[in-house]
């Protein structure tokens, strides 16, 4: 059973749900802590959401250079699963591990509700289990999730095609699709290799049929599967 | 021992006089009585601080014990009732749920923003340092109307406040009810309620024991913030209350989630006896009450108290009201593993006092002492007050009153309704609320009730908050019956049992007798309701003096209320999914208009007599719609309420407020109570009510169920198909609304409204 850890930082929330979907994905889940200083093992990894540190500086700024972020850097280059939903995403971005930053919301308030988005690539390390331009609707909760990166690179990303999630307008569905101003309407990333992915959905909280729906669950059986051909594959 | 060494002024303390007394807000029967209890001794500066605090009517209920007394608290069901941080009601398998209300209106009337985000941590810390995990919120919020500037700028701070706050702990908000009335203008209301789930045998009460156990402060710094912010609770809002912003203490929820982790660890870790929070009157009111449950005295040294700045005074540091700080109490080979634990969480933990034995509240500082006071009358001692009541002549007069005018047509009217802020979708704010962390959430607010399933047990949760305070406004008996009963209505329709309530009594100044009558007579129909339902008072609290300038608030006595789903996956929504399900009606129909939403906000008259509940009603109805969910007869099931039976149809129409779907439907009335006018038909706020959607195959067994009990229930007509109109006839009238249209109306009334400028100044 592939070994995949969640890292909590002071101010996590997230990791009870993260830990659960692992676990109903098929692998086994392990909480780590920011002073680790090596993963125990672990074959893939996540950055859970909340609000370390409290995001009273910049979201993610200082959990960049807690300790656990050397072997996580390490683990990334290596090419293995790591994934950053929420402030996770925000603190892979202030690792410089994905391209970009998370700025506070165009309306300038915490917005928590369902979004559409669009599964732009189903080749990185977590949404091979979907089809390409898949629509699904998960939550999303936070006060800086507007993705903003500089045109240039921003048009590079584009033509090597690393966007991995779009916010997008479902007809008669209602809602406005983009929830904070992303630029152009970027949900989550990836970098060139597609093992690291971040991005600002919770599909966690939507990954037991009992509450309503699963449909997040494919991420994390996407990812659990990486890992277990990993193991294969060694 | 019975050594009484007598406490000395603190150096540069100001003498005690009767001026001093007198700002301190103690009476002369209050200050004979200290006087006496000190052996005939004039109080030092700091002694009086703590009397003060701890008579206020926040912390002694003064005016109000022998009224509380009166609630029904008892039930296999209670693992502990009131008198402690929250209440604990048992559920299956050996679990629990903590859950507690409280205020922080004063607060929030002059600093909006941090008042409501405090309120919110005070309430999570009472939930956990039951030793149970915070896993749900819920708050119910008062303001003026929204054409106010001021109204504007209090609403949009105190929702930011409240998300703020709970979205950084990680707690999701799964309920909640927004209101606006003329008379919350210059006296807004924020009531925040926690859930907690433990472990029955976790629990853990804040009783100091153990001669020789020592105290400890976990958590944030004491600075000068909130000094006298129980007192403050306890007058009447002034113009003058605004100087007190400086006062109003400010929340961290970072060091609250850490404080949260440390505290659970050291409970379930078994390293401690007891542990309290330091809300209203900060040390003072955590010590003295953990030692008065206890029968022990205590003996604190102000001195070691980790304060934010220097040259803090045994006065200030007793009465601070600084935020995320815990006492806890502890033997003393403990103390090392208390702090790594802390530690390990970045957190301070720091001996500042033990428990003795002659039963004394002892403070010292820098080894003088400063303070001794028997702790036992400390705390019970204050004096008890009767208040007259009577109900005055504006209430009587009100209660006869008539809309006058010319009622403007059906369709009209419901389309004013659904615009109208107290009845619109809140989605403008529970989107600033995070509805789903902790991934457990099955139903977040917009429908009748918030649900959570419990860790991965098949059981859930129900809970909602609930008052309609003109009902109480206008007959404080009945709508305290009808508080209940509502959010009894609201619990089983998610088809769960209602289990316990608790509650948070905001009312005006008590000293005045027609306040009082409104707060004895709205507690009478509370304590019926709750005997009637089986749903006992496990706790709650008293904000009173909710009084500005501009006179009393309306009587708003919320009730939080919990409920049991035995099964998660019989939950449904509150509003229709599928075209041609057949809408039906539970209850009989009185056609009562008297204090409805129609007359107050259509015909702009709050009169009438409400509704008289029929508790035997409502229980019946309960047990119907408990029966129909366990058997999956409902698709969807939605309470009556504010805007009677229009109001709820059209809001199962338009859906939940993120729905994907809006339904039509087509209703005909026929000759159901043939004797009640269209408008008591369509907006007549009777209690024992609700609107369902079944199979149209299941309506006979629904039929069945429902007279088993007792209860009517009246075929209405049919879904119609996604975004078609809502029509509903009766005899030669015809009402016809797109849906569309209404769906609009609701979700823009209150974003439409907080477009305009806010102001924090007066206008």
């Amino acid at each position: 059973m592939p070994r995949i850890a969640v890292i909590r930082f002071p101010g996590s929330n997230c990791e009870t749900e993260t830990l659960r979907a692992i676990a109903r994905a098929g692998g086994e889940p392990a909480l780590l802590d920011y002073r680790d200083t090596d993963l125990q093992g672990a074959q893939g990894v996540i950055l859970p959401g909340g609000f370390s540190y409290g995001d009273y500086l910049r979201s993610g700024a200082i959990a960049r250079f807690a300790p656990v972020m050397g072997p996580l850097r390490a683990l990334a280059e290596s090419g293995a699963p790591v994934l950053g939903i929420c402030n996770g995403f925000q603190i892979l971005c202030e690792a410089h591990l994905l391209p970009g930053a998370l700025l506070h919301n165009t309306q300038q308030r915490f917005t928590a509700r369902p979004v559409d988005i669009r599964i732009e690539r189903t080749d990185t390390a977590c949404t091979g289990h979907y089809t390409r331009g898949q629509v699904i609707r998960v939550p999303l909760a936070h006060g800086e999730g507007r993705f903003v990166a500089d045109e240039a690179p921003l048009d590079a990303l584009e033509t090597a095609n690393p966007v991995a999630l779009r916010y997008v307008t479902v007809r008669g569905r209602g809602l406005p699709a983009n929830p904070n101003g992303a630029t152009r309407d970027i949900a989550g990333i990836c970098n060139p290799e597609g093992n690291v992915v971040g991005f600002m959905p919770h599909p966690e909280r939507l990954a037991d049929p009992v509450l309503g729906d699963d449909v997040g669950l494919g991420f994390f059986t996407a990812l659990v599967e990486r890992c277990r051909g990993a193991e294969v594959g060694a | 021992m019975t050594v009484m060494v007598e406490p000395q002024p603190f150096p540069g303390e100001r003498p005690v006089t009767d001026d001093v007394v007198r700002e301190h807000k103690l009476n002369t029967r209050e200050y004979d009585a200290i006087r006496t209890m000190l052996g005939d001794r004039t109080p030092t500066l700091t002694e009086l601080g703590i009397f003060s605090a701890l008579w206020s009517e926040h912390c002694s209920y003064k005016h109000t014990k022998p009224v509380l007394r009166t609630f029904p608290t008892e039930g296999p069901q209670v693992l502990q009732g009131p008198g402690e941080n929250a209440g604990v009601l048992r559920l299956p398998d050996g679990w629990a749920v903590a859950f507690k209300i409280e205020s922080h209106n004063h607060p929030s009337a002059v600093e909006p923003y941090q008042g409501a985000a405090t309120g919110v941590g005070g309430i999570l810390r009472d939930v956990f340092t039951m030793g149970a995990r915070p896993v749900a919120l819920l708050n119910s919020l008062r303001f003026g109307p929204l054409d106010d500037a001021r109204n504007r700028y209090l609403f949009a701070g105190v929702v930011k406040g409240v998300g703020d706050y709970g979205n950084c702990v990680g707690v999701p908000t799964l309920g909640g009810e927004v209101r606006f009335a003329p008379g919350y203008s210059g006296n807004p209301l924020v009531n925040a309620m926690a859930v907690g789930l433990m472990r029955a045998d976790e629990l853990i009460t804040a009783r100091a024991h153990g001669v020789g156990n020592l105290l400890l402060a976990v958590g944030a710094r004491t600075g000068r913030d909130g000094i006298h912010g129980a007192s403050f609770a306890s007058e009447d809002l002034t113009s003058e209350s605004e100087a007190r912003r400086p006062q109003v203490q400010v929340g961290d929820p970072f060091t609250e989630k850490l404080l949260l982790e440390a505290s659970l660890e050291l409970i379930h870790g078994d390293y401690i006896v007891a542990i309290q929070d330091m809300g209203a009157a900060g040390l003072t009111s955590s010590s003295a009450e953990m030692a008065a449950r206890g029968g022990v005295g205590v003996e604190l040294d102000t001195s070691a108290v980790p304060t934010r700045e220097p040259g803090m005074t045994p006065y200030e540091i007793m009465l601070s009201e600084s935020q995320e700080r815990m006492l806890v109490v502890a033997e003393p080979h403990r103390v090392d593993e208390i702090r790594a634990v802390c530690q390990r969480w970045d957190l301070d933990a720091t001996v500042v006092g033990r428990v003795t034995d002659d039963g004394l509240f002892r403070v010292v500082h820098d080894g003088r002492l400063v303070a001794a006071i028997p702790g036992q009358e400390l705390v019970e001692g204050c004096p008890i007050y009767t208040p007259e009541a009577r109900e005055g002549d504006a209430a009587v007069a009100r209660r006869a009153r008539q809309p006058e005018g010319t009622a403007p047509d059906p369709v009209t009217a419901l389309e004013r309704l659904l615009d109208a802020p107290t009845i619109a979708s809140k989605r403008w704010v529970f989107e600033q609320f995070d509805g789903t962390v902790r991934g457990r959430s099955v139903a977040t607010p917009g429908g009748d009730a918030g649900l959570l399933r419990v860790d991965d047990t098949p059981f859930a949760l129900a809970m909602t908050v609930d008052c309609n305070a003109r009902h109480v406004l206008l007959d404080p008996y009945e709508g305290g019956k009808g508080v209940v009963a509502e959010a009894a209505r609201n619990i089983a329709c998610t088809g769960a049992r209602p289990l316990g309530i608790t509650d948070c009594l905001n009312f005006g100044n008590p000293e005045r007798p027609e306040i009082f009558f409104r707060f004895r007579e709205a507690c009478r129909g509370i304590a019926d309701a709750c005997r009637a339902f089986d749903t006992p008072v496990t706790g709650g609290n008293v904000s009173l003096y909710n009084q500005s300038p501009l006179g009393a608030i309306d009587p708003t006595p919320t009730v939080g209320m919990i409920g049991l789903l035995e099964d998660v996956t019989t939950a449904v929504p509150s509003h229709f999914r599928a075209e041609g399900d057949a809408i039906l009606l539970l209850g009989r129909t009185h056609g009562h208009l008297g204090g409805s939403a129609y007359w107050a906000e259509v015909l702009d008259c709050v009169g009438g007599p409400p509704p008289p509940i029929d508790l035997a009603a409502e229980r019946a109805l309960q047990e119907v719609l408990i029966a129909a969910a366990a058997g999956r007869l409902l698709v969807s099931p939605h309470d009556l309420s504010d805007g009677g039976l229009a109001v709820a149809l059209a809001e199962s129409c338009i859906g939940g407020p993120w729905a994907t779907t809006a339904f039509g439907a087509e209703i005909d009335l026929g000759r159901h109570a043939e004797s009640v006018s269209d408008e008591g038909w369509l907006f007549g706020e009777d209690g024992a009510r609700a609107l369902v959607s079944c199979a149209p195959e299941r309506v006979a067994d629904l039929q069945r169920l429902a007279g088993t009990h007792g209860v009517e229930c009246h075929f209405l007509g049919l879904v119609g198909p996604a975004s078609a109109d809502l029509e509903v006839r009766r005899d030669g009238s015809h009402w016809r609304w797109p849906v569309a249209r209404l769906r609009a109306q609701h979700l823009d009334a209150i974003p439409r409204r907080m477009a305009a400028p806010v102001s924090a100044g007066e206008d």
